[in-house]
Protein backbone atom coordinates (compact mmCIF):
# COMPACT_ATOMS: atom_id res chain seq x y z
CA UNK A 1 0.00 0.00 0.00
CA UNK A 2 1.48 3.38 -0.93
CA UNK A 3 1.08 5.66 2.10
CA UNK A 4 1.97 8.14 -0.01
CA UNK A 5 -0.06 7.83 -3.50
CA UNK A 6 -3.38 7.57 -1.17
CA UNK A 7 -2.42 10.62 0.16
CA UNK A 8 -2.07 12.66 -3.29
CA UNK A 9 -5.68 10.63 -3.54
CA UNK A 10 -7.51 12.20 -0.74
CA UNK A 11 -6.23 15.87 -1.60
CA UNK A 12 -7.15 16.00 -5.14
CA UNK A 13 -10.35 16.93 -4.36
CA UNK A 14 -9.54 19.62 -2.03
CA UNK A 15 -7.43 20.90 0.65
CA UNK A 16 -7.62 18.96 3.60
CA UNK A 17 -6.27 19.24 7.18
CA UNK A 18 -3.64 16.83 8.71
CA UNK A 19 -6.17 15.18 11.24
CA UNK A 20 -8.59 14.96 8.07
CA UNK A 21 -6.07 12.93 6.30
CA UNK A 22 -4.96 10.31 8.94
CA UNK A 23 -9.17 10.04 9.28
CA UNK A 24 -9.83 9.28 5.90
CA UNK A 25 -6.73 7.29 5.25
CA UNK A 26 -8.35 4.66 7.89
CA UNK A 27 -11.66 5.12 6.72
CA UNK A 28 -10.45 4.20 3.12
CA UNK A 29 -8.97 1.17 3.68
CA UNK A 30 -11.53 -0.16 5.43
CA UNK A 31 -9.83 -0.23 8.47
CA UNK A 32 -7.90 -3.29 7.66
CA UNK A 33 -4.23 -1.67 7.28
CA UNK A 34 -2.47 -0.81 9.70
CA UNK A 35 -0.98 2.50 9.65
CA UNK A 36 0.72 5.38 12.65
CA UNK A 37 0.05 8.80 13.08
CA UNK A 38 3.89 9.73 12.61
CA UNK A 39 3.72 7.76 9.02
CA UNK A 40 0.70 10.02 8.10
CA UNK A 41 2.68 13.14 8.85
CA UNK A 42 6.20 11.92 8.03
CA UNK A 43 5.09 11.19 4.89
CA UNK A 44 3.34 14.22 3.93
CA UNK A 45 6.34 16.20 5.37
CA UNK A 46 8.46 14.01 2.12
CA UNK A 47 5.73 15.30 -0.35
CA UNK A 48 6.25 18.70 0.54
CA UNK A 49 9.79 18.65 0.21
CA UNK A 50 9.33 17.13 -3.51
CA UNK A 51 7.09 19.31 -4.47
CA UNK A 52 3.96 16.94 -4.41
CA UNK A 53 1.88 19.19 -2.24
CA UNK A 54 1.84 22.59 -0.58
CA UNK A 55 0.53 23.63 3.03
CA UNK A 56 -0.03 26.85 4.48
CA UNK A 57 2.44 29.05 5.89
CA UNK A 58 1.15 29.39 9.57
CA UNK A 59 2.71 26.38 10.87
CA UNK A 60 6.47 25.36 10.52
CA UNK A 61 5.50 21.07 11.47
CA UNK A 62 3.23 19.45 9.47
CA UNK A 63 0.41 18.37 12.07
CA UNK A 64 -3.35 18.19 12.68
CA UNK A 65 -4.24 21.82 12.45
CA UNK A 66 -1.99 22.27 9.29
CA UNK A 67 -3.83 22.75 5.78
CA UNK A 68 -1.84 20.28 2.94
CA UNK A 69 -3.17 20.83 -1.01
CA UNK A 70 -2.40 19.01 -3.96
CA UNK A 71 0.31 21.04 -6.82
CA UNK A 72 0.17 20.21 -10.64
CA UNK A 73 3.33 17.91 -9.99
CA UNK A 74 1.34 16.16 -7.31
CA UNK A 75 -1.17 15.36 -9.82
CA UNK A 76 0.80 13.92 -12.44
CA UNK A 77 2.49 12.10 -9.98
CA UNK A 78 -0.79 11.03 -9.03
CA UNK A 79 -2.33 9.89 -12.52
CA UNK A 80 1.35 7.93 -13.33
CA UNK A 81 0.59 5.63 -10.00
CA UNK A 82 -3.05 5.08 -10.58
CA UNK A 83 -2.56 4.03 -14.50
CA UNK A 84 1.10 2.08 -13.88
CA UNK A 85 0.05 -1.46 -13.42
CA UNK A 86 1.94 -3.29 -10.16
CA UNK A 87 4.91 -5.57 -11.61
CA UNK A 88 2.98 -8.76 -11.54
CA UNK A 89 5.58 -10.34 -14.17
CA UNK A 90 7.60 -12.61 -11.85
CA UNK A 91 6.09 -15.28 -9.84
CA UNK A 92 6.51 -15.05 -6.22
CA UNK A 93 8.15 -17.45 -4.05
CA UNK A 94 5.12 -19.56 -3.00
CA UNK A 95 5.40 -21.03 0.01
CA UNK A 96 2.07 -23.27 -0.66
CA UNK A 97 3.11 -24.04 -3.82
CA UNK A 98 6.65 -25.64 -2.50
CA UNK A 99 5.11 -27.53 0.12
CA UNK A 100 3.04 -29.68 -2.04
CA UNK A 101 5.97 -30.14 -4.68
CA UNK A 102 7.83 -31.64 -2.14
CA UNK A 103 5.34 -33.56 -0.52
CA UNK A 104 5.55 -35.42 -3.75
CA UNK A 105 9.19 -36.21 -2.81
CA UNK A 106 8.23 -37.34 0.52
CA UNK A 107 7.56 -41.16 0.82
CA UNK A 108 4.69 -42.39 2.60
CA UNK A 109 2.90 -39.06 2.51
CA UNK A 110 -0.08 -38.66 0.68
CA UNK A 111 0.17 -35.54 -1.42
CA UNK A 112 -3.87 -35.03 -1.87
CA UNK A 113 -3.97 -35.10 2.27
CA UNK A 114 -1.34 -32.62 2.32
CA UNK A 115 -3.38 -30.68 -0.66
CA UNK A 116 -6.67 -31.05 1.62
CA UNK A 117 -5.24 -29.73 4.80
CA UNK A 118 -4.27 -26.43 3.05
CA UNK A 119 -7.54 -26.21 1.42
CA UNK A 120 -9.35 -26.79 5.09
CA UNK A 121 -7.42 -24.04 6.38
CA UNK A 122 -7.43 -21.44 3.23
CA UNK A 123 -12.04 -22.32 3.11
CA UNK A 124 -11.99 -21.72 7.04
CA UNK A 125 -10.19 -18.41 6.25
CA UNK A 126 -12.47 -17.65 3.58
CA UNK A 127 -15.31 -18.10 5.54
CA UNK A 128 -14.46 -15.78 8.23
CA UNK A 129 -13.95 -13.27 5.73
CA UNK A 130 -17.48 -14.10 3.85
CA UNK A 131 -18.85 -13.54 7.96
CA UNK A 132 -17.30 -10.03 8.08
CA UNK A 133 -18.87 -9.10 4.49
CA UNK A 134 -22.15 -10.59 5.45
CA UNK A 135 -21.85 -8.65 8.42
CA UNK A 136 -20.31 -5.16 7.71
CA UNK A 137 -21.01 -4.91 3.69
CA UNK A 138 -23.94 -3.15 3.24
CA UNK A 139 -23.18 -0.69 4.86
CA UNK A 140 -19.24 -0.48 4.46
CA UNK A 141 -18.41 -0.05 0.09
CA UNK A 142 -14.84 -0.20 1.18
CA UNK A 143 -14.75 -3.04 3.25
CA UNK A 144 -17.03 -5.12 1.07
CA UNK A 145 -14.01 -4.24 -1.39
CA UNK A 146 -11.63 -4.98 0.56
CA UNK A 147 -13.05 -8.40 1.41
CA UNK A 148 -13.56 -9.16 -2.22
CA UNK A 149 -10.05 -8.67 -2.94
CA UNK A 150 -8.83 -11.03 -0.11
CA UNK A 151 -11.77 -13.58 -0.89
CA UNK A 152 -10.57 -13.96 -4.41
CA UNK A 153 -6.81 -14.32 -3.51
CA UNK A 154 -7.46 -17.29 -1.30
CA UNK A 155 -9.96 -18.63 -4.06
CA UNK A 156 -7.51 -18.43 -6.26
CA UNK A 157 -5.40 -21.09 -4.10
CA UNK A 158 -8.00 -23.07 -3.13
CA UNK A 159 -8.55 -23.89 -7.30
CA UNK A 160 -5.14 -24.61 -7.94
CA UNK A 161 -5.09 -26.93 -4.62
CA UNK A 162 -8.28 -28.51 -6.83
CA UNK A 163 -6.07 -28.40 -10.00
CA UNK A 164 -3.11 -29.53 -8.54
CA UNK A 165 -5.42 -32.33 -6.74
CA UNK A 166 -7.10 -33.29 -10.50
CA UNK A 167 -3.79 -33.27 -12.60
CA UNK A 168 -2.20 -35.69 -9.69
CA UNK A 169 -4.75 -38.17 -9.74
CA UNK A 170 -4.77 -38.33 -13.42
CA UNK A 171 -1.28 -38.66 -13.83
CA UNK A 172 -0.88 -41.76 -11.13
CA UNK A 173 -3.88 -43.66 -13.58
CA UNK A 174 -1.63 -42.34 -16.64
CA UNK A 175 2.03 -44.71 -17.65
CA UNK A 176 5.08 -42.79 -16.12
CA UNK A 177 7.00 -40.32 -18.78
CA UNK A 178 10.48 -41.57 -18.76
CA UNK A 179 11.40 -38.10 -21.01
CA UNK A 180 13.10 -35.91 -17.97
CA UNK A 181 11.60 -32.90 -17.99
CA UNK A 182 13.04 -29.80 -19.99
CA UNK A 183 14.00 -27.13 -17.94
CA UNK A 184 12.03 -24.10 -18.04
CA UNK A 185 14.23 -21.49 -17.68
CA UNK A 186 11.81 -18.62 -19.58
CA UNK A 187 11.26 -15.54 -18.56
CA UNK A 188 7.91 -13.39 -18.95
CA UNK A 189 8.59 -10.55 -20.43
CA UNK A 190 6.89 -7.63 -18.93
CA UNK A 191 4.17 -5.52 -21.64
CA UNK A 192 2.78 -2.35 -20.94
CA UNK B 1 -31.04 -31.74 17.00
CA UNK B 2 -30.28 -32.67 13.55
CA UNK B 3 -32.55 -31.89 11.15
CA UNK B 4 -31.27 -34.17 8.47
CA UNK B 5 -29.08 -37.01 8.71
CA UNK B 6 -27.30 -39.71 6.19
CA UNK B 7 -26.05 -42.71 7.85
CA UNK B 8 -23.77 -44.84 6.27
CA UNK B 9 -25.20 -44.31 3.16
CA UNK B 10 -23.48 -45.49 0.04
CA UNK B 11 -24.74 -45.52 -3.71
CA UNK B 12 -23.23 -48.02 -6.45
CA UNK B 13 -24.60 -47.66 -10.36
CA UNK B 14 -24.17 -51.03 -12.42
CA UNK B 15 -23.47 -54.18 -11.42
CA UNK B 16 -20.37 -56.91 -11.29
CA UNK B 17 -17.12 -55.16 -13.30
CA UNK B 18 -18.73 -52.12 -14.46
CA UNK B 19 -20.26 -51.32 -10.93
CA UNK B 20 -19.38 -47.57 -10.03
CA UNK B 21 -19.63 -46.33 -6.28
CA UNK B 22 -21.04 -42.83 -6.52
CA UNK B 23 -21.68 -42.68 -2.53
CA UNK B 24 -19.52 -44.77 0.25
CA UNK B 25 -20.38 -45.01 3.41
CA UNK B 26 -21.76 -41.27 3.99
CA UNK B 27 -22.53 -39.85 7.03
CA UNK B 28 -23.53 -36.28 7.58
CA UNK B 29 -25.57 -34.53 9.85
CA UNK B 30 -27.63 -30.72 9.27
CA UNK B 31 -28.32 -29.34 12.69
CA UNK B 32 -31.95 -27.27 12.24
CA UNK B 33 -31.40 -23.52 10.93
CA UNK B 34 -28.24 -24.55 9.76
CA UNK B 35 -26.26 -23.96 6.34
CA UNK B 36 -23.69 -27.07 5.27
CA UNK B 37 -21.90 -26.56 2.25
CA UNK B 38 -20.55 -29.94 0.36
CA UNK B 39 -17.77 -28.89 -1.25
CA UNK B 40 -16.20 -31.36 -4.29
CA UNK B 41 -14.88 -31.85 -7.66
CA UNK B 42 -16.85 -32.93 -10.22
CA UNK B 43 -18.04 -36.84 -10.27
CA UNK B 44 -17.13 -36.68 -6.69
CA UNK B 45 -20.93 -37.88 -5.51
CA UNK B 46 -22.03 -34.37 -4.07
CA UNK B 47 -25.13 -34.34 -6.32
CA UNK B 48 -25.99 -38.11 -5.93
CA UNK B 49 -26.03 -36.69 -1.81
CA UNK B 50 -28.06 -34.25 -2.79
CA UNK B 51 -30.60 -36.42 -4.68
CA UNK B 52 -30.54 -38.95 -2.18
CA UNK B 53 -31.25 -36.78 0.87
CA UNK B 54 -33.95 -35.09 -1.18
CA UNK B 55 -35.71 -38.84 -1.51
CA UNK B 56 -35.02 -38.52 -5.19
CA UNK B 57 -32.82 -41.30 -5.27
CA UNK B 58 -32.69 -44.42 -3.10
CA UNK B 59 -29.61 -45.06 -1.69
CA UNK B 60 -28.04 -48.47 -2.54
CA UNK B 61 -27.23 -49.27 1.58
CA UNK B 62 -27.78 -46.60 4.53
CA UNK B 63 -30.83 -44.14 5.55
CA UNK B 64 -31.46 -41.37 5.74
CA UNK B 65 -33.70 -39.17 8.38
CA UNK B 66 -35.08 -36.28 7.92
CA UNK B 67 -36.97 -34.20 10.70
CA UNK B 68 -36.84 -38.10 12.88
CA UNK B 69 -38.03 -40.00 10.35
CA UNK B 70 -36.55 -42.18 8.29
CA UNK B 71 -37.28 -42.35 4.47
CA UNK B 72 -37.07 -45.95 4.37
CA UNK B 73 -39.48 -46.31 6.56
CA UNK B 74 -42.22 -43.71 4.62
CA UNK B 75 -45.03 -45.27 2.00
CA UNK B 76 -44.15 -43.49 -1.19
CA UNK B 77 -47.10 -40.92 -0.82
CA UNK B 78 -45.56 -39.77 2.39
CA UNK B 79 -42.41 -38.97 0.33
CA UNK B 80 -44.36 -37.61 -2.37
CA UNK B 81 -45.87 -35.23 0.63
CA UNK B 82 -42.76 -34.84 1.78
CA UNK B 83 -41.20 -33.79 -1.90
CA UNK B 84 -44.21 -31.34 -2.48
CA UNK B 85 -44.36 -29.51 0.83
CA UNK B 86 -40.95 -30.20 3.06
CA UNK B 87 -38.66 -30.05 1.01
CA UNK B 88 -37.15 -27.23 -1.49
CA UNK B 89 -35.13 -28.46 -4.52
CA UNK B 90 -32.81 -25.80 -6.04
CA UNK B 91 -30.84 -26.64 -9.21
CA UNK B 92 -28.77 -24.69 -11.40
CA UNK B 93 -30.71 -24.41 -14.62
CA UNK B 94 -34.09 -23.65 -12.03
CA UNK B 95 -36.60 -25.35 -13.80
CA UNK B 96 -38.97 -22.57 -14.35
CA UNK B 97 -41.54 -23.45 -16.41
CA UNK B 98 -41.83 -21.24 -19.51
CA UNK B 99 -45.63 -21.00 -19.75
CA UNK B 100 -46.26 -19.95 -16.26
CA UNK B 101 -45.44 -16.55 -14.43
CA UNK B 102 -43.26 -16.07 -11.78
CA UNK B 103 -46.11 -15.97 -9.63
CA UNK B 104 -47.58 -18.90 -11.10
CA UNK B 105 -44.24 -20.70 -10.62
CA UNK B 106 -43.35 -19.99 -7.45
CA UNK B 107 -47.45 -21.17 -6.05
CA UNK B 108 -47.46 -24.66 -8.68
CA UNK B 109 -45.99 -26.64 -5.27
CA UNK B 110 -48.57 -24.74 -3.14
CA UNK B 111 -51.38 -26.14 -5.56
CA UNK B 112 -49.58 -29.93 -5.93
CA UNK B 113 -50.14 -29.78 -2.28
CA UNK B 114 -53.58 -29.05 -2.16
CA UNK B 115 -53.39 -25.30 -1.24
CA UNK B 116 -56.38 -23.03 -2.72
CA UNK B 117 -55.01 -20.79 -5.87
CA UNK B 118 -55.55 -17.95 -4.13
CA UNK B 119 -54.13 -18.56 -1.60
CA UNK B 120 -50.79 -20.14 -3.37
CA UNK B 121 -50.73 -16.86 -4.86
CA UNK B 122 -50.73 -14.89 -2.49
CA UNK B 123 -47.92 -16.84 -0.35
CA UNK B 124 -46.50 -16.67 -3.73
CA UNK B 125 -46.29 -12.78 -3.95
CA UNK B 126 -44.80 -12.80 -0.39
CA UNK B 127 -41.75 -14.39 -0.92
CA UNK B 128 -41.46 -12.87 -4.57
CA UNK B 129 -41.64 -9.92 -2.88
CA UNK B 130 -39.34 -10.53 0.41
CA UNK B 131 -36.51 -11.67 -2.43
CA UNK B 132 -37.05 -7.75 -4.16
CA UNK B 133 -39.66 -9.33 -6.90
CA UNK B 134 -42.77 -7.35 -5.57
CA UNK B 135 -43.54 -5.62 -9.26
CA UNK B 136 -41.91 -8.78 -11.54
CA UNK B 137 -44.23 -11.47 -10.43
CA UNK B 138 -46.53 -11.49 -13.35
CA UNK B 139 -43.54 -11.69 -15.77
CA UNK B 140 -42.87 -14.92 -17.63
CA UNK B 141 -39.16 -16.51 -17.31
CA UNK B 142 -37.96 -15.24 -20.55
CA UNK B 143 -38.55 -11.80 -19.42
CA UNK B 144 -36.67 -11.59 -16.68
CA UNK B 145 -33.10 -11.17 -16.44
CA UNK B 146 -30.59 -14.34 -14.99
CA UNK B 147 -30.36 -12.74 -11.56
CA UNK B 148 -34.40 -12.78 -11.57
CA UNK B 149 -34.68 -16.06 -12.47
CA UNK B 150 -32.73 -16.98 -9.73
CA UNK B 151 -34.52 -15.19 -7.32
CA UNK B 152 -37.82 -16.85 -8.45
CA UNK B 153 -36.74 -20.58 -8.51
CA UNK B 154 -35.32 -19.43 -4.78
CA UNK B 155 -38.94 -18.19 -4.06
CA UNK B 156 -40.12 -21.53 -5.31
CA UNK B 157 -38.37 -23.61 -2.58
CA UNK B 158 -38.36 -22.19 0.23
CA UNK B 159 -42.19 -20.73 -0.17
CA UNK B 160 -45.08 -22.22 1.83
CA UNK B 161 -43.53 -24.32 4.89
CA UNK B 162 -40.53 -26.06 3.29
CA UNK B 163 -37.97 -26.38 5.98
CA UNK B 164 -35.61 -27.89 4.04
CA UNK B 165 -33.44 -26.16 1.58
CA UNK B 166 -31.65 -28.50 -1.12
CA UNK B 167 -29.07 -26.77 -4.02
CA UNK B 168 -26.86 -27.77 -6.76
CA UNK B 169 -24.56 -25.07 -7.72
CA UNK B 170 -26.68 -22.23 -7.16
CA UNK B 171 -24.91 -19.67 -8.61
CA UNK B 172 -25.11 -21.26 -11.58
CA UNK B 173 -23.36 -19.02 -14.30
CA UNK B 174 -23.89 -15.84 -12.58
CA UNK B 175 -21.29 -13.37 -11.78
CA UNK B 176 -19.84 -13.72 -8.73
CA UNK B 177 -21.98 -10.33 -7.71
CA UNK B 178 -25.43 -12.31 -8.11
CA UNK B 179 -23.71 -15.55 -6.58
CA UNK B 180 -23.33 -13.64 -3.58
CA UNK B 181 -26.89 -12.81 -3.44
CA UNK B 182 -28.09 -16.27 -4.08
CA UNK B 183 -26.14 -17.24 -0.62
CA UNK B 184 -27.03 -14.53 0.94
CA UNK B 185 -30.94 -15.28 0.48
CA UNK B 186 -29.87 -18.86 1.49
CA UNK B 187 -28.67 -18.04 4.56
CA UNK B 188 -31.49 -15.41 5.58
CA UNK B 189 -33.88 -18.85 4.80
CA UNK B 190 -32.33 -20.49 7.68
CA UNK B 191 -31.54 -17.95 10.03
CA UNK B 192 -35.51 -17.83 10.04
CA UNK B 193 -34.91 -21.99 10.71
CA UNK B 194 -34.54 -23.73 7.28
CA UNK B 195 -32.24 -26.29 6.86
CA UNK B 196 -30.35 -25.91 4.02
CA UNK B 197 -27.56 -28.09 2.51
CA UNK B 198 -25.89 -26.73 -1.03
CA UNK B 199 -23.44 -28.48 -2.69
CA UNK B 200 -20.75 -26.90 -5.46
CA UNK B 201 -17.62 -26.63 -5.88
CA UNK B 202 -16.78 -23.19 -5.39
CA UNK B 203 -14.86 -22.19 -2.41
CA UNK B 204 -16.52 -18.43 -2.37
CA UNK B 205 -20.10 -20.22 -2.43
CA UNK B 206 -18.89 -22.40 0.07
CA UNK B 207 -17.55 -20.22 2.25
CA UNK B 208 -20.96 -18.58 3.02
CA UNK B 209 -21.88 -21.87 5.21
CA UNK B 210 -21.59 -22.65 8.44
CA UNK B 211 -20.02 -25.53 8.04
CA UNK B 212 -18.14 -26.97 4.75
CA UNK B 213 -18.19 -30.92 4.34
CA UNK B 214 -15.39 -31.71 1.83
CA UNK B 215 -15.98 -35.12 -0.32
CA UNK B 216 -13.91 -37.11 -3.05
CA UNK B 217 -14.60 -39.93 -4.69
CA UNK B 218 -17.95 -40.60 -2.78
CA UNK B 219 -16.52 -39.84 0.63
CA UNK B 220 -16.74 -37.37 2.89
CA UNK B 221 -13.17 -36.48 3.59
CA UNK B 222 -13.25 -33.78 5.67
CA UNK B 223 -14.55 -30.94 7.26
CA UNK B 224 -13.83 -26.93 8.65
CA UNK B 225 -14.40 -26.24 12.41
CA UNK B 226 -16.72 -23.27 13.10
CA UNK B 227 -14.59 -20.36 13.60
CA UNK B 228 -15.29 -18.81 16.96
CA UNK B 229 -15.89 -15.25 15.75
CA UNK B 230 -15.29 -13.40 12.74
CA UNK B 231 -13.79 -10.83 14.46
CA UNK B 232 -10.41 -13.71 15.18
CA UNK B 233 -9.59 -13.31 11.85
CA UNK B 234 -8.65 -9.58 12.53
CA UNK B 235 -7.13 -10.24 15.79
CA UNK B 236 -4.55 -13.13 15.12
CA UNK B 237 -3.62 -12.04 11.97
CA UNK B 238 -0.86 -9.58 11.83
CA UNK B 239 -1.35 -7.48 9.11
CA UNK B 240 -5.09 -7.03 8.99
CA UNK B 241 -6.60 -5.24 12.04
CA UNK B 242 -9.62 -3.54 13.45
Amino acid sequence: MSVRHALLAFLSARPKYGLQLREEFEESTGEVWPLNVGQVYTTLQRLERDGMIESDESEDEPGPQKVFKITEAGRVELDQWLNTPPDMAQPPRDELVIKVLSALRVPGVSVHDVIQVHRRYLVELMQQWTRLKEDEADFDLTFALVGDAELFRLDSVVRWLDAADSRLKRAALEPPDTKPAPLIRRRLVTRR
Amino acid sequence: MSYLELRGVSKSYGTGAAEVHALADVNLAVEKGSLVAVMGPSGSGKSTLLTIAGSLEEPTSGEVVIDGDPLSSMSRSDKARLRRRTIGYFFQDFNLLAGLTATENVALPLELDGVSGRSASRMAAAVLADLGMADRGGHYPDELSGGERQRAAIARAIVGERSLLLADEPSGALDSINGESVMRMILNACRRGVTAVVVTHDAQLASWADRVVFIRDGRIVDQTVPPPSPEALLADAPAPRR
